[in-house]
C-alpha cells in the first residue's frame, strides 16, 4: 500500500529509506480454537502514524501485543528496520507502549514514573534528570513532578504515560487506545495534541482505536482489522473515498450499500441503472449519503441518476442533515444535505453522479 | 446526634435479637475481661468481686527470669517462622497465580492443607519425622514447625495481593526495558508490601500463640505458651493472668495494625480474610 503520505513530509526523511521501520509478516495467532490474527503482513514507514482501527474483538490489541512482545506470534515474524523483533523479549525492544489504562506505578510519583525507563538502563543521573525534566515539560506536566499518579486526573495520566514512553527515545510508540477512557471534549483535545507531539518527535506511531473518527482524524494511514484480518489499508482520504469492501464502507462513515448487478457495462440496482466499467455479475457499490443531492430541473446534468422518493425521517445535525429516503421499488437511501431552516419533506427527486457509487467487494462472513 | 441515630436503628430490632447478641458477646469476651480483670486482684485469684485492686502480680512477672526466657525464646522461633514461611509462601504465591504446570490444582491444594490440619497432626507427623531422622528436638524443631505449618497463610495473604495487581503494570516494566528480575523487585514487590507486611504480622502473632505443634517439638525451652500451659499444671497464679493479659495486648495491637493496613489496601482478598479467621479460632 501507499506510504505518500509520510514521504510527503518535509521533516521526514523517508524517500531515502529502503526498508520500511516496521515490517510484520504473515503473522497470525491463535488462542486455543479461537482464531485471533490470519495471515497480517503491514508495513509502517518511519515517522507514519498508523492506526489499526477495528471493532472489539478483531485482534488489533492482540496485533499491537506481539509487536510489544507481550505475545508471541503463532506464526509469521516482525521485522524492525533490519533486526527480526518477535522473538526479542518486550525488554529488548526499542518499542514502547501507552497502555489502555496506562499502567503507571501507583508507588512511584511522575517523575519516577518517567525515570524508570532511563534507570533500568542505568543512565548518570544529570542526564536522567535532563531528559525527564524535557519530557515533562513537553506534556506540560512538569507542575506534577512529585505527585503520586492516584492524585491526578486521567487526562494527566494519559500525558505522563505518554512522556515515560517517549523518554526513552524509541523508534516507536505503540498506542492502545489511550484516549478511551477520556471524556468527549478531553478526547478531542488529546487528539489533536498527540497527532502534533508525534509530528514534532518524528517517531512513528502504531495507533490502536475503535473509534473510526479518531482514526480519521490523527492517522496518516488507516489499517482497518476484521475479525483477525486486514479489509484495507490507505490514507484516510482513501479508505473513505475509496472503500474496499461492502464492511469498509459501512465502518468508515455512514453510507448507502447498494446490491444489484452488472450487465454490458450497465450497473442496475432496483430501479436505478447506470454505466459501469465493471465485469457483469453480482456488485455492491457503496454510494456516500453526502453524494446524494436534492435534484432541481435546472441542476441535472445528464449523466448523473436520478430517483424520486418520499422522506421518511430526518436528523438534524447542525450544519447538515441526514434525511431518510423511501424510493420507488422499496429502495431505502440515507442522504446527507446541507441544513436549511426548515428542514425537507414530502416528495423529492435525489441524484447522484455515477463515479460516487464505488463497487466494493462483499465482506465474507467470519466468525 | 449519633447515639440518638444509633439507638433508633437499634430499637428497630426485637429484644431477644440483641439479648442474643449481647450474650454471644459476652461468652466471646467476658472470660478475657475477668483475666484481666484478675491479673490485678490483691487476692490472687480468688474471691468475688476483685478488690484490693494492685500491680504486684506484674511485678512480680517482671522478676520471673524462666517466663522471660520463654518469651525470648517465642519471639526467636516466631520471627523465624515468619522468615522461612515469607520465604517459600511468596514463590508459592507467584507460582500459583502465575505459572501453567502440571498438577497445579493438586499443588494449591497441597499448600493450603496445612490450614485446615488440626495441629496435632502436623505436630505429631512432624515429630515423627524428625524422630526418624534423628534430629533432637529443640527450639529449631519448632521453627521448623512454625514455618511450615504457616507457610499456607503467607501463601494466601500474598496471593490475594497478586490477584489485586495490575498485570499491565508489569508489562509496562518490562516494556520500559526492565527485564523480569529487575520488574519483580522494582513493581511486582513494592505493590505486594501490604500484603507481605500483613502476612508476616499474622504469622508472627500465630507463631506466638502457637500451642499444639509447639507441644510435640518442644526441646528443652519452653515457648510462652507451653510455659504457661506448664505452670498452669501447678495451678492458676495471678501472675499468670498478668502475663496473659500482656500477651492478649500484645496481640491485639499486632492484629488491629494488620486490619488496618488490609482496610487501607482497599478491601479485597476476602477469602484470605476468612480462611485466617477460621485458622485463628483454631489455633487459639
Amino acid at each position: 500500500m501507499s506510504t505518500d503520505v509520510s514521504i510527503a513530509r518535509s521533516d521526514v526523511s523517508v524517500s531515502t529509506q529502503r526498508f520500511p521501520l516496521l515490517s510484520i509478516r504473515n503473522v497470525a495467532k491463535r488462542f486455543g480454537k479461537n482464531v485471533v490474527l490470519r495471515d497480517i503482513s503491514l508495513d509502517v514507514a518511519e515517522g507514519e502514524f498508523l492506526t489499526i482501527l477495528g471493532e472489539s474483538g478483531s485482534g488489533k490489541t492482540t496485533l499491537l501485543r506481539i509487536i510489544a512482545g507481550f505475545e508471541s506470534a503463532g506464526s509469521g515474524e516482525v521485522w524492525m528496520a533490519e533486526e527480526r523483533l518477535d522473538q526479542l523479549p518486550p525488554y529488548r525492544r526499542r518499542v514502547n507502549t501507552v497502555f489502555q489504562h496506562y499502567a503507571l506505578f501507583p508507588h512511584l510519583t511522575v517523575e519516577e514514573n518517567v525515570a524508570y525507563g532511563l534507570r533500568v538502563a542505568k543512565r548518570p543521573e544529570a542526564e536522567i534528570s535532563a531528559r525527564v525534566g524535557e519530557a515533562l515539560e513537553k506534556v506540560k506536566m512538569s507542575a506534577h513532578a512529585k505527585a503520586k499518579p492516584a492524585k491526578i486526573s486521567g487526562g494527566q495520566q494519559q500525558r505522563v504515560a505518554l512522556a515515560r514512553a517517549l523518554v526513552n527515545r524509541p523508534q516507536l510508540l505503540l498506542l492502545d487506545e489511550p484516549l478511551s477512557a477520556l471524556d468527549a471534549n478531553l478526547r478531542r483535545q488529546m487528539q489533536v495534541e498527540l497527532k502534533s507531539l508525534q509530528r514534532e518527535v518524528g517517531i512513528s506511531f502504531i495507533f490502536v482505536t475503535h473509534d473510526q473518527e479518531e482514526a480519521m482524524v490523527m492517522s496518516d494511514r488507516i489499517a482497518l482489522l476484521r475479525s483477525g484480518e486486514l479489509e484495507q489499508v490507505a490514507t484516510p482520504r482513501e479508505i473513505y473515498g475509496r472503500p474496499a469492501t461492502a464492511y469498509v464502507a459501512q465502518f468508515i462513515g455512514h453510507t448507502n450499500l447498494l446490491k444489484g448487478e452488472v450487465r454490458d457495462g450497465m450497473a442496475r440496482c432496483g430501479l436505478l441503472q447506470w454505466p459501469v466499467a465493471a465485469p457483469d455479475g453480482i456488485a455492491q457499490f457503496s454510494l456516500r449519503p453526502e453524494n446524494l443531492r436534492l435534484a432541481t430541473e435546472k441542476s441535472t446534468s445528464p449523466d448523473s441518476v436520478r430517483v424520486r422518493g418520499r422522506v421518511v425521517q430526518q436528523a438534524f445535525h447542525g450544519a447538515t442533515e441526514l434525511i431518510r429516503v423511501e424510493c420507488a421499488g422499496g429502495l431505502m437511501l440515507t442522504v446527507r444535505i446541507p441544513a436549511s431552516r426548515s428542514g425537507v419533506t414530502g416528495e423529492i427527486a435525489l441524484e447522484f453522479s455515477p463515479e460516487d457509487a464505488i463497487p466494493v467487494r462483499e465482506s465474507p462472513e467470519r466468525i | 446526634m449519633e447515639l440518638r441515630v444509633s439507638k433508633a436503628k437499634v430499637s428497630e430490632y426485637p429484644a431477644w435479637l440483641i439479648f442474643h447478641t449481647v450474650a454471644v458477646f459476652a461468652f466471646l469476651y467476658l472470660p478475657i475481661a475477668v483475666l484481666i480483670l484478675y491479673s490485678f486482684n490483691g487476692e490472687g485469684v480468688g474471691g468475688f468481686p476483685p478488690h484490693h485492686l494492685t500491680l504486684d502480680w506484674y511485678r512480680t512477672l517482671f522478676a520471673d527470669g524462666p517466663i522471660w526466657d520463654a518469651v525470648l525464646n517465642s519471639l526467636y522461633v516466631a520471627l523465624a517462622a515468619v522468615a522461612i514461611a515469607l520465604g517459600f509462601g511468596v514463590p508459592a504465591a507467584l507460582a500459583l497465580e502465575r505459572a501453567q504446570f502440571p498438577g497445579k490444582t493438586i499443588f494449591r491444594r497441597l499448600v493450603l492443607l496445612p490450614l485446615i490440619l488440626p495441629g496435632i497432626i502436623t505436630g505429631l507427623s512432624l515429630l515423627m519425622l524428625f524422630n526418624i531422622l534423628g534430629v533432637k528436638l529443640s527450639l529449631l524443631t519448632i521453627v521448623l514447625g512454625h514455618g511450615t505449618a504457616l507457610i499456607s497463610v503467607a501463601t494466601t495473604e500474598v496471593f490475594a495481593g497478586l490477584q489485586k495487581l495490575d498485570r499491565a503494570q508489569e508489562e509496562a516494566s518490562l516494556d520500559l526495558g526492565a527485564n523480569y528480575w529487575q520488574t519483580f523487585w522494582r513493581v511486582t514487590v513494592p505493590n505486594l508490601k501490604l500484603p507481605i507486611i500483613g502476612a508476616a504480622l499474622l504469622i508472627f502473632t500465630l507463631s506466638m500463640d502457637e500451642i499444639a505443634v509447639s507441644f510435640f517439638l518442644i526441646g528443652r525451652d519452653n515457648t510462652l505458651p507451653l510455659e504457661i500451659w506448664g505452670r498452669l499444671r501447678r495451678g492458676i497464679t495471678p501472675e499468670i493472668n498478668a502475663v496473659s493479659t500482656i500477651i492478649f495486648l500484645f496481640s491485639l495491637v499486632a492484629i488491629v495494625f494488620w486490619y488496618r493496613l488490609r482496610v487501607r489496601g482497599e478491601a479485597g482478598a476476602e477469602a484470605g480474610a476468612e480462611i485466617v479467621t477460621a485458622l485463628e479460632g483454631d489455633l487459639a
